[in-house]
Parts: C-alpha cells; structure tokens; sequence
C-alpha cells in the first residue's frame, strides 16, 4: 500500500490514477500542475475561521525546502492490532474519549440549534473512533477547539483527538500526527446559481470576493486575484450573511465548507472545479502513535464494504446533496 | 467744581440763531443753574434705577429660562438619549438570549425585544422632535433611523435561520450584534454626549454670575449715596425721604439678586453634583453591564468563531473588559475609579447607596456564575452550560437583570434627587424678575420725586 512515496510529480497522479471511477483527465492534470507548481499541499489550509497570523504563519510558507523534506505529508503508520499501547489505555482508564471538534461547520461539526447536539460528518467519525475503542459511541467529550487552537490543544494534553476539518500538510506533521486522510477537499467558488461567475478564472473580473482571514482562499487570492476584489471576514459562513445581503458576489473557501453553505442557501451552487487539494486527516499528539495506528485501523473499518461502507453512508447522509460524485474515500497511504 | 462762564463770544439773539443752538444755550444754561443741575441728576438717577431694573430682570429670566431649560428640555432629553443607548443595546442583550433558546425562546424574551426596539424608536421620533440646533445630534439621529431597521432585519434573519436549524443563523446574529455594536451604539453614545453637553452648557448658563446687573447695581446705588451727600453738603439736609427709599429699594434688589442667585446656584451645583452626576455614572455602568451580558451570550452563540489576536475567544475577552470596567477584578469591593465604585461613592444617601451596594453583590455572583458556565463549556459540556447562562433561575441571566434591576432602582431615585434640587434651585428665582422691574421703578420714583423735592424749594 506504500504508494508515491517517491517522485514528487506522481504524487496526487498516482493516487489519482488508483481513485480511476470518477476522477477526470482534467482534474487530473490540474491536481499533476498543481502538485508542480505548489511543491507539497503546505499552505492548503482546509481550515477557516479566526485564524489569526499566528495560524497563517504555521500554515507555512511555500518553501521548496520544506518539500524536499516532506514528501509524502499524508502518509502514515499502518494499524497494528495486537495489544493496546500507553495512549489507547489512558483512554480506556479513563472511559471515555476527548475529541476537539468545531461547533460551525454545518454538515462537519456544528450543534444543530434544535436539539444543541453536536452532529456532522466529523462528529460520526469521532463517535465510530470511540465505539471501536472503548465500545460506546457516545463515551466522547466533545470539546469545542478554535482553529488556531488546535495544534495547542494537542501539545497540552488538552484532547486525545482533532476531528475538524484539518489540513494535513508538510508543517504540520512536523508538530502533530496524524491518520490517513479521511477526505480530500479542495478550494472552491460558491456562487448564486444566476451568476456569470463560472469558475476561479477570468469571470471574477470586476467582482467582489469574500473569503476568511488567514484561510487558503485568502493566499491563493493574493497570488491571483483574477481581477476580483477581496473581502475578508473572520469567519467562513460569514461569507455566506455577505453573500445573501449583496455585498459580494462569490464565496471562495474549500468545497467541504462551501457544500455546507449551500446546504443552507438552496440558491447557491459550486462552480468550476476544485483548484487546491486538501486531505483532511485525524490529528494527535506525535507521542501517542498507537493512538494514531489504532484509529487508522477504525478508518481501515470505516472505508471497508464499498458503497455500503459505513464512511460512504456518513457521505450520503452529510454531503452528497452538495458535493456529489465523489465515489468513495481517498485511498490510505503508510510510511511504514 | 468749576463751572463755565459765559464768555464775549456768546453769539447774541440775531438773525442766524436757529432753533438747535437756542437747545444749546437753554442746556448750558440748564448746567450752570442748580434747578438745571438737580433736574439733570434726577434724570440720571432715574434712568440708572430703570436700567438696573430691567439688566436685572433680563439677566434673572435669563438664568431661570436656563435652568428650566436644565430641568424641562436638556436633562430629559439627554435621559432619554441614555434609554435609547440602553434600550439598544438591551435589545441586542435579548435578541442573543432569544437566540440561544432556539426554537423555544420564550414569549417573555421576544417581548422585551421588541420593547426595546419600539422604546427605542418612539424615543429617537422624541429626540428629532426636540432637539434644536446642535447638527451633531441631528446628525446621529437619522444615522440611528436609518441604521436600526436594517439591525431588526438582521435579527430576523438570525431568527429564521435558528428556527430552520441552521448554523447561518449564528453568523447573522453576530453580524446584527456587530452592526448594534459598531454603528448604532457609538451613534447613540454620541447623541447622549451631545445632550449631555447641552445640559452642561445650559448649566453654566443657569449658574452664571449676573454681573451686569451686580454691576448698574453697585453703580445705582453710589449714584444714590453721592446725591445725598451733595444735598447735605449744601443744604445740611441729612434726609431726603425720596432718595432714601430708592436706596432702600436698590439695595433690596441688590441682596434678593445676591442671595437668590446664590442659592439658586447652589442647588444647581447639588442637583448636579447628586442628580446629573450620578445619573451619568449609573447610566454608563448600566449599559456596561448589558454589554458584558450580551457577550456572555454570545460567546455561546460564536461558539469560538471570532479570536482575539491572541488566540482568546472575542467575546469572552469582551466580556472580561466590560466586568473590569464594571467593578474591576474578580472578588471583594469594587476596585477604585470602576464605574460601581464611582456611583457608589456619588450616592450621598443610603436610598441611593443600597441599590448600588446591590448591584455589586449581583455583579459579584454574577460573575462566579459565569466562571462555572465557562467551565462547563470548555469542559464540552453545553448543555449543562447553557442552562448556567440562560436559565431562570441559578443563572447568569438572573444575576444579570438583578444588577440590571438594582441599577434602575439607583437611577430612578438618582432622577428624583436631581429634580428636587433643581426645583429647589429654581424655586429661589421665583418672583425676583417682577420683583426687581416694581422695586426699580418705586426707586426711580423715590429719586424723581426726592429730587423734585429740592427743586421745588427754587420756585
């Protein structure tokens, strides 16, 4: 399963080509004169929200050094089995499970305002990761962690896990581990159905964009604006109250947030396609690798069974109104 | 004294006298005969007392229509300007409590939100209907009418989102609380210290000194005491009734103007001092303490969203700053220079000083409340904090409209205070203006005919 541990242009190419059922040519090329030009995905930050500079800066900068370091960010230790390490007992000693999650990303991790339960795709993975661990699914505290708190919480003991929406990339895991990628997103424009605004490209002329300080969507839109001008808020679904209130004319965050924002605005839509990758993967500390082995096993579980897989039902029932025609989760990679 | 004497070059009767040098010769000669120099004392006499009369009356109807202006026009309006500051930012309070209890806010809250929004806009039609001149308030009012629909529209907005179950409804309602926060409270406040100073100019004018009237006055009266030394010095009259009672009725006016003035002042300074004063510090310490409550909520309803710089949740840090600038740190009395500590010290009875004494003691549990909620928030536990914050009983919410209570009970005896000083105040004007005009012309007639008396002798 080790797989494009090797030359940097095969790296999104060759799992691509694994990935044949639903990926076209044309994003192939795209993510191969992506992963080109952006030597490692540093600075693809899935991740929004207050992020102040402090974040910004940890996110990197996009330095051939660090790529020539880091090859392969998204690879990671294969699952063991056997008997439980220190950090997997600590938690069974303690009988139940802390997780970091987000509390505003509809169909992620946000509190439903009807029931004030936390539900979403992240939050069902973080309960499937409790239940093979300590055999129940609700044995979970759920702690709401700020974007740029993430990585502290880690380093403090704060969480045993980070389920939000998280970047893996080449600073990162020189900080925190984490498991395989559980889902690959990539930045996207959110635009209302109507608008002649058809991709990040030339259409955004003369238009305004909103996207969330420190984010992704920011840099790249400093790199190239396409002739848009820029609007940043602190957060991305506040890119949404502008949207609807006419103050911009296009959202541009990842299209893992942005699905949930259409969720909320049927009037909206995703264009063009996606112009970055971003595996999201489960963060831990780098001290607790049984940890990180265990949940990858769970994740090996949790893609298990094709369509019927239990990660493809959480897809049908979270995302695949917004984001369809992803066909199933990315394929793992191991560094051991 | 030396008088002109007719010269050689007195023109004699002849074909170029006019009508004008004749005037002429009739005053000269008028101003070296005694009848022509005591009718002319008499005139200046008379026209002193009648001037000093009405700068007398003037200046008096001046500091009164001012202090009336303190007590009917300024001090309301610029209470009103602070319950429109309060109503505000009370209604962006409440909107976020509503917004917590989600698809069960609860009638009482929705009520008292749009209370606040009517009290609010019936004050702001009040405020353009009575405030004149000053452009800066005018200014803020139309910004305030035209900010505060699209604010309610927001909060909609938040409402309808909520109601569906979904996580946009959060993000307008900090996009409403930013608006209230960013536009309309700082156009409020504005408007609050343009009445506010208004009322501090009139003060100065109510309490200013009437030194043109002190002035003719003091004159008047030499004038007088000249006079009648003048006729002793040739008569050895020592009494003339006439003169003797203008002085009488100068000095009467003199005193009462003296007196009334000052007293007037002084119960002005107090009103001011103990009313206008502590009205402000109460004011400021209520919109303080609905601020910290509306980011208590909403560090529940931002559920970490917007940072600090520092990595801190924003409205938690906004909260910490509105409690230091309330009372200072977390226990004992409140700290020295916070806003509590000010109205503490401003009340001067213990009807005043007990609601405040309260409202520190609310603010104090208030804040070991908030202290358990964070806890059991950053704990993960929601559901256990939320009702910590919004509940009925046991909560913040509690404590909070206990200060908030406490704080109205302080402010309303605070305007009763301030009321009877200032009518006490203007209470020592009363009657002086009529006063003055009849005395100065009784005066002018002692004088005319204490004159007259003398003049009569050379007939």
């Amino acid at each position: 399963m080790t797989r494009g541990g090797g030359a940097l242009t095969t790296r999104y190419g060759a799992r691509r080509g694994v990935v044949v059922t639903a990926v076209t040519a044309a994003v192939c090329a795209l993510a191969a004169t992506a992963a080109l030009l952006v030597p490692g995905p540093a600075g693809t930050d899935g991740t929004r929200g207050g992020e102040g500079p402090v974040d910004r800066a940890a996110a990197g900068p996009r330095v051939p050094a660090a790529a020539a370091k880091c090859q392969d960010p998204e690879a990671s230790l294969r699952p063991a089995g056997g008997t439980d390490g220190t950090a997997v007992q600590r938690i069974k000693n303690r009988g139940w499970l802390i997780a970091g999650v987000d509390q505003n990303s509809f169909r992620w991790g946000y509190r439903d305002p009807a029931n004030g339960r936390l539900s979403g795709f992240d939050i069902d993975l973080v309960r499937a990761i409790a239940k093979a661990i300590l055999g129940d699914a609700d044995k979970v505290t759920f702690l709401a962690i700020p974007t740029n708190q993430r990585i502290p919480a880690l380093e403090k003991g704060k969480v045993d896990i980070i389920a939000r929406t998280m970047t893996i990339n080449c600073d990162r895991i020189k900080q925190v581990a984490f498991s395989t990628a559980y889902f690959e997103a990539g930045q996207q424009v959110l635009a209302p159905k109507d608008s002649p605004i058809k991709a990040f490209d030339d259409t955004l002329k003369g238009k305004k964009v909103c996207t969330a300080k420190g984010s992704t969507g920011e840099s790249e839109l400093t790199d190239e604006s396409h002739g848009a001008s820029v609007l940043t808020v602190p957060n991305q679904l506040d890119c949404l109250v502008r949207l609807q209130l006419g103050r911009v004319d296009a959202v541009i965050t990842d299209n893992a947030l942005a699905a949930g924002q259409a969720a909320q605005d049927p009037s909206l839509r995703l264009v063009g396609k996606p112009f970055t990758t971003e595996p999201y993967g489960v963060a831990m500390n780098l001290r607790d690798a049984d940890l990180v082995r265990r949940v990858n096993e769970v994740l090996e579980e949790y893609r298990r069974g094709g369509t019927a897989s239990a990660w493809m039902r959480a897809y049908e029932k979270w995302l695949a109104h917004e984001l369809p025609g992803i066909p199933g989760p990315p394929v793992p990679k191991y560094k051991d | 004294m030396s008088y002109p004497q007719p010269t050689a070059g007195t023109p004699g009767p002849g074909p170029g006298r006019t009508a004008w040098r004749e005037g002429l010769d009739r005053l000269r000669a008028a101003a070296i005969t005694e009848p022509g120099r005591l009718r002319g004392i008499g005139a200046v006499l008379a026209g002193l007392l009648i001037v000093f009369g009405a700068v007398t009356a003037w200046q008096v109807d001046d500091r009164a229509a001012a202090s009336d202006a303190v007590v009917g026009n300024s001090q309301p309006l610029s209470a009103d300007a602070a319950d429109i500051y309060r109503s505000l930012a009370d209604a962006d309070t409440t909107a976020a409590s509503g917004f917590l209890a989600g698809g069960q806010e609860p009638r009482a809250v929705r009520q008292r939100y749009e209370k606040d929004i009517a009290v609010a806009s019936e004050l702001l039609v009040k405020a353009a209907a009575n405030t004149k001149g000053s452009a800066s308030a005018r200014e803020q009012i139309a910004k305030l009418n035209e900010q505060l629909p699209q604010y309610t529209g927001l909060v909609e907005s938040a409402r309808a989102n909520n109601r569906q179950g979904l996580p946009l409804g959060g993000a307008y309602l900090r996009y409403a609380s930013d608006r209230m926060r960013e536009e309309l409270l700082p156009a409020a406040r504005r408007l609050y210290e343009a009445e506010t100073g208004r009322l501090g100019s009139d003060y100065d004018d109510a309490e200013r000194w009437p030194w043109a009237a002190l002035g003719t006055g003091v004159l008047a009266l030499a004038a007088l005491g000249w006079a009648q030394r003048r006729e002793y010095l040739r008569t050895n009259r020592v009494f003339n009734h006439g003169l003797l009672g203008a002085s009488a009725a100068t000095t009467v006016v003199l005193l009462w103007l003296v007196v009334g003035h000052g007293v007037a002042r002084a119960e002005l300074e107090d009103s001011y001092a103990h009313g206008a004063k502590s009205l402000q510090v109460l004011n400021e310490a209520r919109i303080a303490s609905l601020q910290a409550r509306g980011d208590e909520n909403l560090t529940l309803v931002a559920r970490g969203a917007v940072l600090t710089p520092g990595g801190d949740d924003a409205y938690e840090a906004s909260y910490r700053a509105g409690m230091r600038r309330l009372v200072g740190g977390d226990r004992g009395g409140p700290e020295r220079g916070t806003l509590l500590e000010r109205a503490r010290s401003l009340a001067d009875d213990s009807a005043g000083g007990d609601p405040v004494d309260k409202a520190i003691e609310d603010v104090r549990r208030w804040q070991q409340r908030h202290g358990e909620a964070r806890t059991a928030d950053d704990g993960g536990n929601y559901e256990r904090a939320l009702p910590k914050v919004i509940g009925e009983r046991g909560s913040t919410g509690e404590s909070f409209d206990r200060v908030d209570d406490a704080l109205r009970r302080a402010l309303t005896h605070e305007q009763g205070e301030f009321r009877r000083a200032a009518d006490d105040g203007r209470g020592a004007l009363a009657g002086l203006t009529a006063g003055a005009a009849v005395l100065a012309v009784l005066g002018a007639a002692g004088a005319v005919l204490g004159i007259g008396r003398r003049l009569s002798e050379y007939r």
